[in-house]
């Protein structure tokens, strides 16, 4: 069981990713007004979706429930690790994929647009993440400040949530629901749209759960790396 | 409130004594301002218009430098064991910090109000309904720093993680700050800006107040 679970987590990953990129690419159609470049729209929310909510709120909880004493634990601080690359490389594709969109559909690469810029504000708070814990060699006190940090990040998080409505932005706000619960999108579009953020959130969990078993296998291979530098010393001291 | 106080006393005597803000800060602060003018060019430097946002830059400038300082204070040889044999509230520690680093930005920015005026043709009359805004940017410039100080301290590379951790957590803030002073130049209303800045300014003094205790354990 323990290894049929994530053997049916990785098929049902792959599994859904394909049939995403086969409606988004061959079966959906073109956009009344946007034509092919709507097919990006297919996977570029669900991978903010990830980027933004799933995963930092993965790390941001995780690193809660390490400085809780009582739930207090190395696997939570791994976790939060985790969690937090995968973010940034999610949240790097989320302004790629929007890049490349927004290239044709406003005529640039970047635009100073308060979702975009709150975003790659993210982005670096997240590197800012991995920077504090390379600078720390004490577990302990690695997992506590990057614990604190993550927590203090998370502030930011409702300033990307809520900036389209704050401000005037490029950047659309809600599309497929209104406020009144209306759909906007319809048909395999809607379909495909909604789908893919269970493909993605599926690809996360998978992600995961396999970086976290290569920590897990780092951090032992360094201990035994140790172990066999002191034996070599000791070993050493004995033959003088 | 007593450790607070005590803490912000034994800052600030250490910053009358050593001189570093009057000698070696605002000097740096006044250096990036003329040099952003330079930057811009007579033409552009001279119009109001972009004094706000030079004027934060720099103060971001400063503030990293001043909380390093803060920062550094605290990593003297014995000055931890210290703390920790008097017992001190870590809360209370961290708003002395906070307090102490508020003073010395408010000085700072004071002068450097100053020398938008002077260099960068803003008004006095402007510069006066900004500063309010000024005044609760700095200090949740402050409180965010402190937390980011000690967060960074320790560690290696401290110096360069510092902006690295901060700036992100500075950038609405700077935002805030600068639509705020921009919005005093033009003669509008500035509500929307003091407000973001005063959630910012509560929310991190709660999370300094809450988990300052936290870093300096580790």
């Amino acid at each position: 069981m323990k290894k049929l679970a994530p053997r049916l987590l990785g098929s049902f990953t792959l599994l859904s990713l394909a049939l995403v990129v086969w409606l988004g690419l061959f079966v959906t159609p073109k956009d009344q007004v946007q034509g092919d470049l709507v097919r990006l729209l297919y996977i570029h929310p669900a991978i903010a979706w990830v980027a933004l909510y799933v995963s930092f709120g993965t790390a941001v909880i995780a690193s809660g429930l390490y400085l809780w004493p009582r739930s207090r634990s190395m696997t939570m601080d791994r976790v939060a690790h985790c969690a937090m690359e995968i973010s940034v490389i999610f949240i790097a594709l989320t302004l790629i994929t929007g890049s490349i969109w927004g290239r044709p559909t406003w005529g640039v690469w970047w635009a100073w647009d308060a979702r975009l810029t709150t975003t790659a504000i993210m982005g670096v708070f997240e590197v800012g993440y991995l920077a504090l814990r390379r600078a720390n060699d004490d577990p302990v006190q690695r997992a506590r400040r990057s614990g604190v940090y993550a927590i203090v990040a998370a502030a930011n998080l409702p300033l990307v949530h809520f900036s389209v409505n704050w401000w005037r932005t490029l950047h659309q706000g809600a599309t497929v629901l209104v406020q009144n619960g209306n759909l906007l999108v319809h048909g395999l579009m809607l379909f495909d749209t909604l789908y893919s953020f269970v493909a993605f959130t599926a690809l996360f969990f998978w992600l995961l759960r396999a970086r976290y078993r290569l920590e897990l296998a780092r951090e032992s291979g360094a201990s035994a790396a140790l172990e066999n530098r002191l034996a070599e010393r000791r070993a050493e001291g004995g033959q003088k | 409130m007593r450790t607070a106080w005590l803490v912000a006393q034994k800052d600030l005597r250490i910053e009358m004594r050593s001189r570093v803000l009057l000698w070696q800060v605002v000097p740096f602060g006044a250096m990036a301002l003329l040099l952003c003018g330079l930057a811009l060019g007579p033409t552009r430097a001279g119009h109001s218009s972009v004094a706000p946002g030079l004027f934060y830059v720099v103060m971001l400038l400063v503030a990293l430098l001043m909380i390093n300082r803060s920062r550094a204070i605290e990593e003297r040889p014995g000055t931890k064991a210290s703390v920790a044999t008097l017992g001190l509230d870590p809360a209370g520690v961290f708003i002395g910090k906070a307090l102490a680093l508020v003073i010395e930005l408010l000085m700072t920015g004071a002068v450097l109000l100053a020398g938008t005026v002077v260099a960068l043709h803003v008004s006095a009359h402007a510069a006066l309904v900004a500063s309010p805004s000024v005044a609760v940017v700095l200090g949740a410039l402050a409180v965010a720093g402190t937390l980011y100080g000690a967060l960074t301290g320790g560690g290696t590379g401290t110096a360069t993680l510092l902006p690295v951790l901060s700036l992100p957590a500075f950038a609405p803030l700077l935002i805030a700050g600068e639509r705020a002073f921009s919005a005093a130049v033009t003669g509008q209303s500035t509500w929307q800006w003091w407000l973001i800045s005063l959630v910012a300014l509560v929310v991190y003094t709660a999370l300094g107040i809450l988990l300052y205790g936290v870093v300096e354990e580790s």
